[in-house]
Parts: structure tokens; sequence; C-alpha cells
């Protein structure tokens, strides 16, 4: 985009405008909200489709629907433990909600709407609130007693005590700045490289090359982002259940 | 000095940080190697928890990235 002019516009991308026409406008539905609608009716079709036939030997879909079943099943009894399994409908939805934004947004022409901090950090705020929720609800007031773990001399508490907190209180932070700048960070590279090739392919004979190696950059790039898109949502819901181990069985 | 240039020396100054977080990717995958190496059986597990560290560590790269496009356009 505006690549001609001799300067990038690479945040452009992440601007939001309505759709669906007045409808849209009417009510603040912008292509963000669009593609979270369809982020979770895929995620239920995949889900309902797979489920539907209840083969013995399954096909595709229903082997894919499993493998996502069993995949987050085990991540919640691994990292959480047994009673990691009131939890895997959170854990489960959370996971596939960010793997799908993230896949669909590289999509061309489509939006990930989790490049806005906005976004990420109300997901993140959940889990926040989520975690002190269940800690509070399992340990009582007891749940202090984790920001000043057993065994360490009382003189360290005043050092120690608003580490923990400062450190406890950061989650919200870390969790949705890494995801919103990971597919912030890659967007914007895929942009930067796509307008090089329209300003060296635009420069005459001499710039074909690097025009034809920024190119095979943005194909390599596209690559990398497919990599990043479910590691970032599998890193999300990870520390998700490495948070709820802690709110389960402090420290 | 103008304040354009100004932010422009910025945004390259905060992204100083990558040096730090080339040495500690490569730490961890030195590590995944030299793990897997001793131990191949245990490549499955030790894979996936190289890749949480990794997915980590290249998070701080990215706040330096962000620093520096904040300081660049915002």
């Amino acid at each position: 985009m505006a690549a001609g002019s001799g300067s990038i516009d690479a945040l452009s991308q992440f601007e939001l405008k309505p759709v669906l026409g007045s409808l849209g406008t009417e009510l603040h539905f912008s292509q963000a909200n669009l593609m979270m609608v369809i982020a979770g009716l895929l995620v239920m079709a995949l889900m309902w489709l797979g489920a539907r036939p209840r083969a013995m030997v399954p096909g595709r879909l229903q082997s894919a629907a499993e493998m996502a079943y069993e995949t987050v099943m085990s991540m919640c009894l691994d990292t959480i433990g047994p009673e990691g399994k009131a939890f895997f409908p959170f854990v489960f939805t959370l996971f596939f909600f960010i793997l799908f934004g993230n896949l669909l947004g590289i999509w061309t022409y489509n939006f990930t709407f989790t490049s806005h901090i906005a976004v990420t950090l109300a997901l993140s705020l959940l889990v926040f609130v989520l975690v002190t929720f269940v800690a509070l609800r399992i340990h009582g007031l007891h749940f202090f007693s984790y920001f000043m773990p057993a065994g360490v001399p009382v003189a360290l508490a005043p050092l120690l005590i608003p580490i923990e907190i400062l450190s406890y209180l950061s989650r919200i932070i870390s969790l949705s700045v890494r995801l919103f700048a990971n597919m912030m960070a890659g967007h914007v590279m895929l942009e930067v490289f796509a307008a090089f090739v329209i300003m060296l392919g635009g420069a005459g004979l001499l710039g074909i090359v690097p025009a034809a190696l920024s190119f095979s950059v943005n194909v390599a790039l596209i690559g990398f982002e497919l990599l990043v898109a479910c590691l970032q949502a599998y890193v999300f819901a990870i520390l998700t259940c490495i948070y709820l181990h802690d709110a389960v069985h402090l420290h | 000095m103008d304040l354009a240039s100004a932010k422009d020396l910025g945004a390259g100054i905060a992204v100083i940080a990558l040096a730090g977080v080339g040495v500690g990717i490569g730490h961890i995958f030195a590590a995944l190697v030299s793990s897997v190496a001793r131990n191949p059986a245990a490549r499955d597990r030790v894979f996936g928890l190289a890749i949480l560290g990794f997915a980590l560590t290249e998070a701080v790269a990215l706040y330096a990235l962000v620093i520096a496009f904040i300081i660049l356009f915002v």
C-alpha cells in the first residue's frame, strides 16, 4: 500500500473499518468483529461436523476433531494435573479461537483480530481474573501465601513480596503483548517486503533481481507466519494452563 | 538534532535488545541439540520445552520491536 510514493505505510493495514454496509456502520461492526464471528463459527463447525459421524474408524474430519480434543486434553492434564479436566472447555475455546484468528489472518485480504492489543488484552484479563478467582475459591485467604513462599527467611519479605506481586500482575501485560506483538510484527514484515517488491520492480531493469529476492523472502515469511500462528496459540494456551496450575496447587 | 532524526536514532537504539535475544535463542537450541544427542529418546518432551522457551525469548525481541514502532510511528 502507498509504496509508489517512496515511503512504506506498514501500519494502515491494522485500521478498523465498518463492514456489512450501513448496518455495520450503525452497529460499529468492524472487520475484526466479523473475523471473530467467522473464527468462532469455524471452530464450532469443525467440532460439530467432526463429532457427528461417531465412526469407530474415523474419517478425515473426525480424526481432526479427535486430534484437537486429545491435544488440548493432554495439555490440560499434563500441566494442571487431574484437576485440569475441569478447565478443559476454557482452554480449548481459548486455544482454538486464537489459533483460527491467527491462521485466518494469514489469508490475503483477511484481517487478523489478534494483531490488536485491545483483543489480546481482553483475553489475558479474562485469564487473569479466572486464575485469581479459582485460586481464591480453592484456597480462600490462604492464597495470599503465594506471594511469600514457604522456607524463605522473614527478613527477605519486604523485598520478595513486592517482587512476587509485581510478577503476578505483569502476567496480564506479558501474555497480551506477546500475542499482539508477534502477530503485528509478522504482518508488518510481510507488508514491508511486499512494498520492496513494488518499489524495486518499478525501478527498471536493475531492480528486477532484488525485487524477485524480496518476493521469495515474502514467500518464506508466509511459512514462518504459519509456524508463529500455531506456536503463539499454543504458548497462550500452555501459559494459561501453567497459571491455572499455580492457582490450583500454589507453587 | 531535529525530532525526526532523533526518532530514527531512538528506534535504532531500541532494537539493540535483539543482541541479547539472539544469544538467548542460540542457547536454547544449543541446549536442545546437546540434550537430544545425549538422550534421543527424550526428544519429544524436550522439543516442546525448547519451543516454549523459544517463544518466550522471541517475545522479548518483539517487545523491543514494538517500542521501536511506537517511537517511529506514534
